[in-house]
């Protein structure tokens, strides 16, 4: 344990050290020589172009793609144009910039994704250098060309270029220069030699560090720091000027006594940096400047990559990679020599305790005494987090449990979640996985891009085991993971179809969030239809498979997916499609077999092509609906020749459909606007178009009753229909002496109680009272109420022993009839004798 | 009312917060259209928003000036134009219209459409075919449901009915679905869900899947149990005559959106006069449930009740007047004017219903439903239709007829229709076609069973499509069981009992004792049993569809809580008034409270009208 420090080396107040984090297992023929080499931050991949000058077609470079732990993912020979650039962008895609000015990405497997141009006129001046850089806004690329001008897109997602203005006096590229993201707003801080300026969209300024003493020299490197903050610059006679980026600061000054130009130079900061340092690279030595005056220097044995990274300095080479960062300031405090603070006391308290040895009390009773313990725990808790070593955090961890057993209120929280969250590290740490990620990255970076990450990367199974161990939800952790799986499971050409979509029904269930549709819709792009159906089916929401299954040209199953949906919109939506995308004949076919579609479609025509509509009742021979239809023009129709000529094929229709009422029916009303329009001719009686009835009603109120007859036999109206309708005419008319002639021509089929009532309803009782006497027997008693012949119905009703009878007699009496109402209850006690 | 109810019913629940919803978001979508702007109303929407807006909060909003849409040339001069419509596209075909005018003459306008209560695909399809679909701007107001009473929630869309039962048109269902999804995320969760019948269960599984697609918030419920009932279920009860107080109100005067108007014949002078017809009406509400014959007496009670209150004034000293005045004389003046409007009302009722004619129908009606005498009914249909009584009426009895007889004999088919036609014209084939495909007046088939033709079916194909044939064929082939139900149900008592109207004993009091309403028999018995257990002969017989489902809140229904006591049951397709007073006093008997949500109020005339296909 005692070795912990044996790796610190002292910087000013600070301590820096160099922990290995992987052995390459890649095998570089020419190590790191000769080579484009570009490392993603936050333990990304490598991706190396080696040759990259390569220009025949026989000998081309090769492009490779690395794990951080040297793990090999891709590697294919580079064929388009001679690169200039490699970078990462922030969602892990390979960026490669080429001399004429476009940009190739690919994702981490080197498949091609896109490409885009930095502009026209780059093609003829060419790329002379570009930076791949990171900012707020996602991944940008700077360019400077041929003609000493720099293009800037900000975000590569969502493509703006920016030629930025002309820089005084320059010519080629500058000596050196980087990209600044201040202020929200992207820069360009370049050094022509003797003078320093600052790019942005619209001017360029002369700038220059505050305190640098003239004698320094021209500028010939420069650096910024991870977060954009600080910047270092490097002078030809070896003066390191260190400064916020802003400029209007200065830090430090150290002469590095180094008169060579670096490789490399990078920041090498942590948060809540005691002293930050700008770590150089020459050819054999890697040199740790601080701001104080202090340095550090490493021999270098063979060719070294620096990757900066938000606490620390990556260091890649071929053989191995190294972590360079400031030991924090927690574990300087527990591993410095003698240190006497809680943290360092609660671990050595621990060591004796695991000894049986009772010097553990004594360590526990001086903490206890500054009453430190809890700070004791905390500090171990938060030292484990930033050890690289696992044996280490378990000592830490393990003192950090210890010494919470001696405290009653002091929450749980920060312990466990460092104990799951350090698990997590350590295991995507390993070499296979090779994400070394720091603690304070982790935290950065949050565990959700953790899991993207691990998704992108394939490793679905332990991305799975992640979000189950921290307890994600499932919406946000496994159905994501799930979901990107199935994805990728279904561009798995070697399966068949049918064993796809069986293992993505297993793993993916139902679980919440994970939509069928959206892997189907990927199978599709992949151009497995079959496969996609199969999946649609495990689809749920119909609504979410019948866009995917028209695009597919599926229409039949997507309408009667959007028929089993019930929602007549989406019906709707996929009838209009086939409407347009079919011809008539097959439109109609479809539809045919979709009752609901169809009615809805119907229902559509009626309103807005009825033209459609009779060929859709033609196509189904649907000749019921047919003949309906021509019925319903004909109502349409003013002429009247139109109408007959619609009607006759309405009867033909119902022929067809041996509907031979219907047929009858139509026939006789051909027959009736016939008669009607001769009338009309003959004798203007306005008659066309009305029902039987109607028209019968109006000939007997013209007193045509000759025609009225022959209407009533022509058409076999119902005698009963024919006298009501004429005793009401006569009584309208008060034609009395017709109407009793009429009574009397034969035995009236509505009776003659009829006569009575009509009569009465035009007030005229001395004509009703005549046709009582003919009243049948049963209705005698309602004839006399009829007319109010209270008398007279009584004697009916007492002649007929009718006790109902007499009982409603006896009710519409009034005081005054005396006499009926006495005979009446003689006659009904006789009776109930 | 003359029985008292059981004093543990439950509380309904507050549906004016269905209003005020609609209300803000109305608001809020006219502000979306900021500045002036003129209005235009569907005539059917008019009612409704009157119920929930008023003019002046419209005109807060800026809105300048109210226009129906009646499809002719609009001769607004504002340079915006807000359309409120339902998703027709008759109506949209008319904006198109008035925004293609506009083009024409060169006018630069702003048109929005508020659709309501949501809008269909179709109608955007229209905007796009006639190009017009970048000059307007559309919206959706979710008005769902619009609470006509305490107990009654109504989606006034009477089109439900002919466009999902007859046309086939299943559009509304997730508009019913929405509806129903409005309620439970307001009143639920639901413990239990009942249903019967096609539509019902499509509503139903459209709720269900808004519910799996939006997250419940835990709540108390307010409402425990929810029966859907399809329309075309019971098509025998909104048939019958209706001698309710409310249903003869409705049947004679029309009620519209719980509000009538009564012509100078009852208001006793020149004007007519438009009457919310509610429980905040005293007089109303304890008469509306009561069978007609026992109006008068009620009322005249009143009058007496009345009379010595006002009568109270006389020895009174001048503090005891004061209080009088200032208390109870306001009352007394409200109710002296609300009973002489029901008077009037009665009065014009008594006029009409107690001829001789009535009182036959009745009559003829009640043998129709008993099944006896068919001959003399259909002799008095006959002379109905050939007296020219009624095109409304006419046709009415004839589908009683026709569904309790399970069908016409050929003869008596062929030639009623055939009179039928002399009356009102041979443009009522199309009405008659209409009615078959409903199975509302239909031809007796020899022997044919349902079960005899899907089987015959079932040889020729295989099974899968044999049950989508059926379900085509089933509208042909839909049979009436009525005689069977009446059986089972025991829906008609024994008539030679009496039966004392002012003491109803049972649902069969709404139609003087001699018919249980299906309907509501069906969710007493279901009710009763908790779910479909013992009813499968029934349920066959209703052609099926029917379901029973658990909430998923299972550890609710445990608790006898107030809220399984009441019942939501929603009728698609519409449902009458007597239905409602039947569930009241169902509700009253077993201490439930029903809330009847239905998708328009219906009664005999609404449903025959809706389905006539003349031309006049």
């Amino acid at each position: 344990m005692s070795f912990i420090t044996a790796n610190w080396n002292p910087l000013g107040e600070a301590f820096y050290r160099k922990t290995e984090l992987y052995e390459m297992s890649w095998s570089l023929r020419d190590g790191l020589r000769d080579s484009l080499v570009a490392a993603a931050p936050y333990g990304g991949p490598i991706a190396l172009l080696r040759e990259p000058h390569r220009r025949s077609p026989s000998s081309r470079p090769q492009l490779e793609i690395y794990s951080a732990s040297g793990v090999s993912i891709a590697s294919f020979p580079w064929k388009s144009g001679p690169v200039v650039q490699v970078g990462w962008t922030v969602s892990d895609e390979l960026l490669l910039v080429q001399e004429d000015g476009s940009v190739l990405i690919y994702d981490i497997f080197g498949t091609f994704k896109r490409h885009f141009s930095m502009g026209q006129e780059v093609v003829q001046s060419q790329v002379l250098e570009a930076q791949v850089f990171h900012s707020p806004y996602g991944t940008g690329v700077a360019i400077v060309t041929g003609s000493s001008r720099f293009t800037l897109a900000t975000n590569i997602d969502d493509l703006k270029l920016r030629r930025l203005p002309e820089v005084p006096g320059l010519q080629g590229k500058p000596i050196c220069w980087l990209v600044l993201t201040q202020d929200r707003q992207t820069k360009v801080l370049l050094s022509t030699g003797p003078d320093l300026y600052i790019l942005d969209n619209t001017s360029c300024t002369a700038v220059s560090p505050p305190g640098l003493c003239p004698q320094a020299g021209s500028i010939v490197h420069m650096s910024v720091s991870f977060s954009y903050k600080y910047l270092a610059l490097l002078t030809d006679t070896g003066h390191l000027w260190t400064g916020p980026s802003h400029l209007q600061d200065k830090l430090n000054e150290v002469d590095t006594k180094n008169t060579k130009p670096p490789q490399q130079m990078v920041w090498c900061r942590r948060p809540k940096s005691q002293q930050p340092s700008v770590v150089l690279l020459w050819d054999k030595l890697l040199m740790v400047v601080g701001v104080c005056q202090d340095n550090i220097q490493f021999p270098i044995e063979e060719p070294c990559v620096l990757v900066g990274e938000l606490d620390g300095v990556r260091i890649l080479s071929s053989s191995q990679q190294d972590l360079l960062q400031e030991v924090p300031l927690v574990c300087q405090e527990i591993f410095k020599i003698a240190s006497m603070a809680p943290g360092a006391l609660l671990l050595e308290a621990h060591r004796e305790y695991q000894k049986s040895s009772q010097k553990a009390d004594e360590y526990l009773r001086e903490i206890k005494e500054q009453s430190m313990l809890g700070e004791a725990v905390r500090q171990c808790v938060e030292a484990a987090g930033h050890e690289y070593d696992s044996n280490t955090q378990k000592d830490l961890l393990r003192a950090a449990s210890f010494g919470k057993c001696f405290l009653t209120d002091f929450s749980p929280d920060p312990f466990v979640l460092t104990c799951r969250e350090l698990r997590v590290l350590n295991s995507v740490r390993e070499s296979s996985v090779g994400l070394p990620l720091t603690h304070t990255q982790f935290k950065q970076m949050t565990q959700q891009v953790l899991i993207d990450r691990l998704v992108y990367r394939q490793f679905y199974p332990i991305a799975i085991e992640i979000c189950r161990y921290l307890k994600i939800p499932d919406y946000q952790g496994v159905s994501r993971v799930l979901k990107h799986w199935a994805s990728c499971k279904v561009q798995q050409k070697d399966l068949t179809d049918e064993a796809i979509a069986r293992a993505v029904c297993v793993k993916v269930g139902d679980s919440p969030g994970v939509s069928y549709s959206h892997i189907a819709a990927k199978a599709y792009e992949c151009g497995r239809t079959e496969l996609a159906i199969k999946l649609l089916d495990f689809e749920a929401r119909s609504g979410e498979q019948v866009p995917l299954l028209l695009k597919m040209k599926r229409s039949q199953l997507a309408l009667s997916k959007a028929v089993e949906s019930g929602d007549t919109d989406l019906v709707y939506t996929v009838v209009t499609y086939l409407k347009n995308e079919m011809n008539r004949g097959d439109f109609f076919m479809t539809l045919r077999n979709q009752p609901v579609a169809l009615s809805l479609y119907r229902q559509f025509c009626k309103l807005q092509e009825q033209e459609t509509l009779k060929d859709l009742y033609n196509q189904d021979d649907d000749h019921q609906e047919l003949a309906n239809y021509h019925v319903t023009a004909s109502y349409r129709e003013k002429r009247l020749d139109s109408r007959l000529s619609l009607l006759q094929s309405a009867v033909d229709e119902y022929n067809k459909a041996k509907n031979d009422f219907s047929a009858k029916a139509t026939e006789d009303e051909m027959r009736l606007l016939r008669f009607q329009r001769k009338l009309d001719d003959e004798k203007g009686a306005g008659l066309l178009g009305l029902s039987v009835q109607a028209t019968l009603e109006a000939l007997l109120a013209l007193g045509l009753h000759k025609q009225a007859e022959q209407l009533y036999r022509d058409f076999r109206v119902p005698d009963k229909r024919y006298w009501w309708l004429k005793v009401k005419s006569l009584v309208e008319k008060e034609e009395w002496e017709e109407l009793e002639k009429f009574s009397k021509s034969k035995k009236s089929p509505i009776g003659y109680l009829a006569f009575v009532d009509i009569c009465m309803k035009s007030n005229n009782k001395y004509e009703a009272k005549k046709y009582v006497s003919k009243v049948t027997l049963e209705q005698k008693v309602r004839a006399h109420l009829a007319v109010s012949d209270l008398e007279g119905a009584a004697d009916a009703a007492i002649e007929r022993k009718n006790e109902s009878e007499m009982a409603t007699v006896l009710s519409r009496c009034s005081a005054s009839d005396r006499l009926v109402i006495d005979r009446l209850s003689r006659a009904a006690t006789a009776g109930k004798k | 009312m003359a029985h008292g109810a059981r004093r543990d019913c439950p509380e309904l629940p507050d549906f004016s917060l269905l209003k005020r919803l609609a209300r803000d978001q109305l608001i809020y979508l006219l502000e979306q259209l900021p500045g002036k702007k003129d209005l235009f109303i569907e005539p059917d929407l008019m009612s409704p928003l009157d119920r929930i807006a008023n003019v002046s909060t419209l005109k807060q909003h800026e809105v300048d000036k109210l226009y129906k849409v009646e499809y002719k040339p609009v001769i607004s001069t504002s340079d915006q134009l807000c359309f409120l419509i339902r998703p027709r596209i008759q109506t949209v075909k008319w904006i198109c219209d008035v925004a293609n005018a506009d083009k024409a003459a060169g006018k630069f306008r702003r048109y929005k459409i508020i659709f309501t209560p949501q809008k269909f695909y179709s109608c955007e399809a229209v905007l796009e075919e006639q190009g017009i679909i970048g000059d307007v701007t559309t919206d959706e107001w979710s008005f769902y449901l619009l609470p006509l009473d305490d107990d009654i929630i109504s989606l006034e869309l009477p089109e439900f009915f002919r466009d999902n039962f007859l046309s086939g048109d299943q559009r509304w269902v997730r508009t019913a679905g929405s509806a129903l999804h409005l309620l439970h995320s307001l009143y639920g969760p639901f413990s239990k869900i009942y249903g019967i019948g096609r539509c019902s269960k499509m509503a139903y599984e459209s709720w269900r899947e808004q519910v799996a697609e939006g997250e419940q918030r835990a709540q108390n419920a307010e409402i425990g149990k929810v029966f859907l009932i399809d329309r075309d279920v019971d098509f025998v009860t909104p048939l019958c005559s209706q001698v309710v107080y409310e249903g003869l109100v409705d049947d004679i005067f029309r009620i519209k959106c719980g509000c009538v108007e009564f012509g100078p014949e009852v208001t006793s002078s020149d004007k007519s006069m438009k009457v919310m017809l509610n429980s905040q009406d005293k007089v109303f509400n304890e008469i509306r449930n009561e069978h007609f014959s026992n109006v008068f007496g009620f009322l005249s009670q009143k009058a007496r009740n009345l009379q010595t209150a006002y009568d109270k004034r006389r020895g009174m000293d001048i503090k005891q007047m004061r209080t009088f005045v200032s208390e109870e004389l306001k009352g007394l003046k409200q109710e002296h004017r609300l009973l002489s409007l029901h008077i009037g009302a009665s009065e014009s009722i008594m006029k009409k219903k107690t001829k001789q004619d009535f009182q036959e129908m009745l009559k003829t009606e009640h043998s129709l439903l008993e099944g006896f005498e068919i001959r003399e009914s259909i002799s008095f249909i006959e002379e109905h239709i050939n007296r020219q009584v009624s095109m409304i009426e006419s046709l009415r009895l004839l589908c009683l007829l026709s569904i309790t007889e399970n069908g016409l004999l050929p003869k008596d088919f062929r030639s009623l229709k055939a009179q039928y036609l002399q009356s009102y014209g041979i443009d009522h084939l199309l009405t008659f076609a209409n009615l078959r495909q409903l199975g509302l007046l239909v031809e007796q088939q020899p022997g044919e069973t349902l079960a005899a033709m899907e089987s015959k079916v079932g040889k020729l194909v295989n099974d899968k499509t044999a049950g989508k044939l059926t379900d085509a064929f089933s509208s042909l082939a839909r049979k009436s069981h009525f005689r069977a139900l009446s059986r089972k149900l025991n829906l008609v008592p024994k008539s030679d009992e009496e039966y004392d109207l002012r003491v109803p004993r049972d649902m069969a009091y709404i139609f003087s004792g001699a018919y249980v309403p299906l309907s509501c028999k069906l969710v007493e018995q279901v009710l009763d049993r908790d779910g479909w257990t013992g009813l499968e002969e029934v349920t066959r017989l209703l052609n099926g569809h029917e379901f029973a489902v658990t909430g998923n809140n299972g550890a609710d229904s445990k608790a006898k809580s107030d809220a399984q006591r009441i019942v939501l049951v929603m009728f698609l397709g519409g449902c009458t008034f007597s239905e409602i007073s039947a569930l009241r006093f169902l509700g009253r008997e077993r201490g439930y409270k029903f809330i009847v949500v239905t998708t328009a109020i219906t009664n005999s005339s609404r449903i025959i009208e809706s389905l006539l296909d003349n031309h006049v």
